[in-house]
This record gives structure tokens, sequence and C-alpha cells, in this order.
């Protein structure tokens, strides 16, 4: 597998620079943006495989990018949401946007290298802060499930509990007795239902759960 | 009050266990006192209507505004939709009913007129003044600092002075002739408590500026009502020509003196805005002189020192969070998630590891609930201890019945079965404490796989 071409997204000229300094020896840079309007710009000029993307920006921010890359007709990249924020709100709102995962801006330069490259490859990639965003947004009684998109099968919660745990994939898969592949199916079935879910009340429980947090 | 018989008195005299439709002062549609919208709701007619005729009753003799005193005085206030009140300032609330009741007094004396039974000018006036002023003192003694009193509901304790304002009429008359001199210094203490506890407060115990004014309209009310008795039973008299003139000084000082007085309140207002916002902008600047810059001064003076400049930072960006989203201090945490990211915050500040919580659901915390913080904050110390160093992962899951925590390292680990006994770190604190309190404590780890403690606590039934 050729190495993913990343573009880095995010208002901090600093931040970015550390970033770049971290994943150069690692993947292939596409360059950098540091607005909303940039990065619609670079990713129609650099077609990047993947866009680091910052959540917090001027103008709307990182579901702005996604929201205008998807209009201009350009092709899509893979978004990876980066954030220093841990507000559930801006996680959710960025994931649900279209964003393939989120990662809080304390990870190290290795372990963003794979995530870059997992999302590269397909696959969702849950922090284990993300993990516990998602339980919490799928927990509680549901009135009526309005689809199976509403709920989380009992494996999928199995999976998210061990990624808030801590585990890596390879370790989830040896504990659950499954291949690593089917976690990573189960993961991204997650993704899939926190973006596609009809449940209103995730935008609503994000929102006042930065109220009561 | 035989007067309210007649058409009106079956509507205006509603019982109060009538059922729903019965008759209330329509608030949300009210012009005065909502007597018309009222009525109008009541039977389904058009409001306007129900104006007019009360203007024509009017017209004719008086009697529509005595009815509608009478109404806006007895109907009672019907619920004000809490999206459409109208908020009236408070004190011009206050002043309509001072009118509402000056003018109640006067239609009423009025109709004793009408009947024959006509008492003096020299009483009648100043009743009326004194009437007016008691509302208004009233008002702003019981109608707090004007956060609420939303004028409609206000109006019916606002019917108890006048009651009571032959009582208060006496008053003033009867102060200026204190029988005991010497004993002057505790009435006149006496007094001024009685009249600072008339005064609304703000919350922090300051008389409200409206309040203030509102009670001395009302003071003056009375004790206007006070010389224009005495003047009008002669009494006065001598020292008519004197007061006169005082009273024209003062009027003409007023006059004078008002524009200049309106400016100086207003720029007393917006100083005081403009200094509450400075004192904000000054604590917030103290805030991030104590925290921030200390910090990055800190991180300068040490930058040699990678593992320590890591700590500070961190430690750093947990209080800055903690103060952003306004949580509460640690310390004083009375829920699961905030006291489990104090103690990740301590151990963390301690061994120089860093502690990730994650943390679904909250709960209060009880006895058996801080048990479960005490041996998740043994294990994390554990787990930053003998973790080699790697990030120590916290994940708390809360439900109704269920509290389970895990705290999990990814350092050496060790076969939980040699646990020599003499430790006491994890058969007291973790295993014993969980246990004492009806849970359990389950500890996995593999040499070269990390530990992992599971704190469990499960609700019997």
């Amino acid at each position: 597998m050729s190495s993913p071409r990343v573009l880095i997204v995010d208002d901090h000229s600093l931040f970015r620079a550390g970033v770049r300094a971290e994943l150069e020896p690692l993947v292939e840079l596409a360059g950098e943006a540091g607005t909303v309007g940039e990065a619609v710009e670079a990713i129609a000029r650099e077609h990047p495989d993947v866009v680091l993307l910052d959540v917090h920006m001027p103008e709307g921010g990182g579901v702005e990018v996604i929201r205008r890359t998807a209009e201009s007709g350009t092709p899509v990249p893979r978004f990876l949401a980066l954030s220093v924020s841990d507000a559930a709100e801006d996680v959710i709102a960025v994931i649900r946007a279209g964003a393939r995962g989120y990662v809080t801006k304390s990870i190290s330069g290795e372990e963003l290298a794979d995530a870059v490259r997992r999302v590269n490859g397909g696959d969702a990639v849950f922090s284990p802060r993300l993990a516990g965003f998602v339980l919490d947004a799928f927990a509680g009684p549901l009135p009526q499930p309005e689809s199976e998109l509403d709920a989380l099968t009992p494996r999928e919660r199995e999976v998210l509990q061990h990624l808030a745990r801590g585990y890596m994939y390879k370790e989830i898969a040896l504990r659950l007795d499954i291949s690593p592949k089917t976690v990573e199916a189960h993961v991204s079935s997650v993704l899939r239902k926190l973006q596609l879910s009809s449940r209103h009340e995730l935008t609503r429980w994000a929102a006042e759960r930065r109220l009561v947090d | 009050m035989t007067t309210h018989g007649g058409a009106h008195a079956p509507e205006a005299a509603p019982r109060p266990e009538a059922a729903r439709q019965h008759l209330r002062r329509d608030l949300s549609g009210r012009w005065l006192g909502g007597v018309c919208a009222g009525i109008a709701r009541r039977y389904g007619i058009d409001p306007w209507l129900v104006r007019l005729a009360f203007v024509v009753a009017t017209s004719a003799g008086g009697i529509g505004l005595v009815i509608y005193a009478l109404g806006w005085l007895v109907i009672p206030a019907g619920e004000v939709p809490s999206g459409v009140r109208r908020r009236l300032p408070t004190g011009r609330a206050a002043v309509e009913v001072a009118l509402g009741t000056g003018l109640l007094l006067l239609s009423v004396l009025l109709v004793f007129r009408a009947l024959g039974l006509w008492f003096s000018d020299a009483i009648v006036w100043p009743l009326v003044l004194v009437a007016s002023g008691a509302a208004l003192i009233w008002r702003g003694s019981l109608g707090g600092s004007g956060s609420e009193a939303a004028s409609g509901e206000a109006s019916t304790p606002s019917v108890a002075p006048v009651v009571r304002t032959p009582a208060r009429s006496t008053a003033p008359a009867a102060a200026p002739a204190p029988p005991m001199p010497e004993r002057l210094g505790p009435v006149v203490a006496e007094l001024r408590g009685a009249l600072g506890g008339l005064v609304a407060r703000t919350p922090d115990g300051r008389p409200t500026v409206a309040s203030i004014s509102r009670v001395a309209v009302g003071v003056a009310l009375v004790i206007a009502a006070a010389f224009a008795f005495l003047q009008a039973t002669g009494a006065l008299s001598a020292a008519r020509d004197v007061i006169l003139s005082v009273l024209a000084v003062v009027v003409v000082l007023g006059v004078i003196f008002a524009p200049w007085i309106v400016r100086l309140v207003r720029s007393l207002t917006s100083e005081r805005a403009e200094r509450i916002r400075s004192q904000e902008r000054a604590e917030m600047a103290a805030h991030l002189h104590d925290s921030v810059l200390q910090t990055l001064a800190m991180v300068q003076r040490r930058a040699g020192e990678p593992h320590e400049v890591a700590a500070i930072a961190r430690r750093q960006e947990r209080e800055l969070r903690a103060w952003l989203a306004g949580r509460p201090a640690p310390g004083q945490v009375a829920r699961l998630a905030p006291a489990l990211e104090a103690v990740a915050a301590e151990v963390e500040e301690r061994h120089g590891v860093p502690v990730e919580v994650v943390a679904v659901g909250d709960r209060d915390l009880d006895p058996a609930t801080e048990a479960v913080v005490g041996a998740a904050r043994e294990a994390m110390t554990n787990a930053a201890k003998f973790g080699g160093g790697s990030t120590v992962d916290v994940y708390a899951e809360c439900t109704d019945r269920r509290l389970q925590v895990f705290v999990r390292d990814r350092g050496p680990g060790f076969d939980p079965a040699a646990i020599p006994a003499d430790r006491r770190g994890v058969r007291e604190s973790i295993v014993g404490r969980m246990e004492r309190h009806g849970g359990r404590a389950t500890i996995t780890g593999a040499p070269g796989a990390g530990t992992e403690v599971e704190l469990l606590l499960e609700e019997a039934g």
C-alpha cells in the first residue's frame, strides 16, 4: 500500500508545524491550510487522500470544510478529525458531517500516522474518548427504535467499551476471540450508525452534555 | 360596597370553587387590569365592546369607573401564560397600582356622596392621597427587587393596603406630637429601621434606586395628605405661609434639578455596569496570570527537562479546561465523573504519567460510590507506579443499577495470583474495599500484556 498523501488543516500554525514535523518521516504530506477557504481550495488542488481536520476553526470549522468540499464536486478525501476539543457536541457534529474518525491532539506521532493509514484504508478510527461519547449517546432507553440504526448491537457495544478502556484492535480481537477484521467491521458499522442514525436526540444529547459536563 | 350590585354583580363575585370557565382577569390581553379582557373572554365577546361599554358607563355618572375599579379589586387574576407574560417595569406597575387605589377610593367616596353621605373635603382628598401614597409604599416593600412582580399578580396583594388605609392615615397625623421627647432617639432609630424595611433590595442587600424613589413619592404623598388635612381643618393656618413657600421652593428646585438628577442616576448606572465589566476582566486577567502565564514561564525555564514540562503543561491544561467549562473546583465535586477526573489529575501529577478518563453516564456520590472512587485511585496509583510510564486508561460506565470502572495500563503486567500476601495496597484498598461495599474487584493481567483492574458495583434486585 502506497503511503497516503495528507493535508493538514488547522488554524494554529504552530500546531501545524508540530504535526508536520511528526508526520513527515511517516507519510507523504500534500500541504497545509489555515482557514476553511484555504482548506477547500487545497483539497480541490492537491487531491489528498486524507485530510487531518481541526474541529475548531473560524467560519464554521471542520464541519464547514466537509460540507463545502462535498458541494464543490471534487473527489472527496477521507477526513480524520483532530482536535484539542473534548466537547462531545463538536466531536459528534464533525463525525456526523462525515469524518471517518476522531483523535485528540495529545496522540503521539506514530499513533497519528497509524490512524491516518487506517482511515486511508477505509476503516474508522475511534479514540477512547470518542468511543465513550458514542456509548453515552446511544445509551439509555429508546422510546421506539425507528430502525436498527438507532441502537448498537451487543457486540458493537462490547467493542466500543474495549476501545474506551484503551485496548487496541488486535487486543480486542484476542479478548473477544474474533479476527481483527471483524473488529474493524464492527467499528465501521458503529461509525455508519452514528452518521446515518435518525436519532435526532444525538445532537441534542451532545448539546446538553456540553452544558452539564 | 352596596353599589356593586346591579347587572355586574354575578360575574364580579366568582366563587373560588367554580369550574375552569369562571371569571378571571385576563392578564395576557389586558390594557389596564385585565377586567374587560377577562369578561370578554369569559362570555366570548370582543373585548373592545366591553371596553366601550365601560367607557359609556363611565360617562354616565362615573359608574363605569367604579365598577371597573371594583372588578379589578374583586376578580382574581387569571394565569399568565409564561411565554406571553408582559413584563412591565415594576416602577410603572407601582404607579398604576397607586393611581388605581387612589381612583378606587375616590370613586367609593363619590358614590357615598351620591348617596348623600358626604364627609367634608378636608377628609376626602387627604384620604385619597394617603391611599395612593400607601399603595406606593407597600408596593415598594412588597414588590421585591423587581425580578418578579408582573403587575397583574402583584395587584392582588395591593388589595391589602387599601383595606388598611385608615390605620395608616392616622399614623403620620399623630406622629408630630411625640409624648415623651426623651425617647425620641430610639423612636427615630426605630422609624429609620421601619423605613429601611420598606425599601426593596437587590440580592446583595442594596436598595434599588427605583424602589427608593417609589417609596419617597409614597411618603411625600402621605405627608402631603396630613398637611392637607391639617390645613383644611384650620390647624395649620398659622404655618401655612411658611409651608407654602417651602413647598414652592422645593417644587422649583425639583424642576430645576430634575434633568441633572436624572443624568446623575443614569451616569451612576452606566458607571456601575462599566465597573462590573472591568471587574470581570480583572478577574479573568488574574486567573490567566496565576495559571497560564505562570505555567508558560515555568515551561520556558525548564525547557531542558521534557518530562517535567509535559507534566506542567498537562496539569495546566486540565485546570484551564475545568475553568472554561465552569466545572466545580476539585474538592467540591459530588458526582462520580468529576470525582474520578479529580483523582486522575492527582495521580497524574504525583507520578508524572498521563491518566485518561472516559466516563459514560454519571451519578451522585454515596458511600459505596466513594469506595469505588477510592479503589480506583489505588488502582490508578498502582498503574502509574508499575505501568512502565505508559498511559493509564480509566473507563467508567454507569447505569441505574450498575457501576463499572476499568483501570488499565500497558506496562509489563504481572500475575495477579502471585501478589504477596503483605501487599496491602491491592488486597485492602482495592479488593477489600470493594467487597465491604457489596462490590467486587477483578484484576486481570499477564506478564507482558499490561494490567487491568475492574471494579464492579451492582445493585441487588
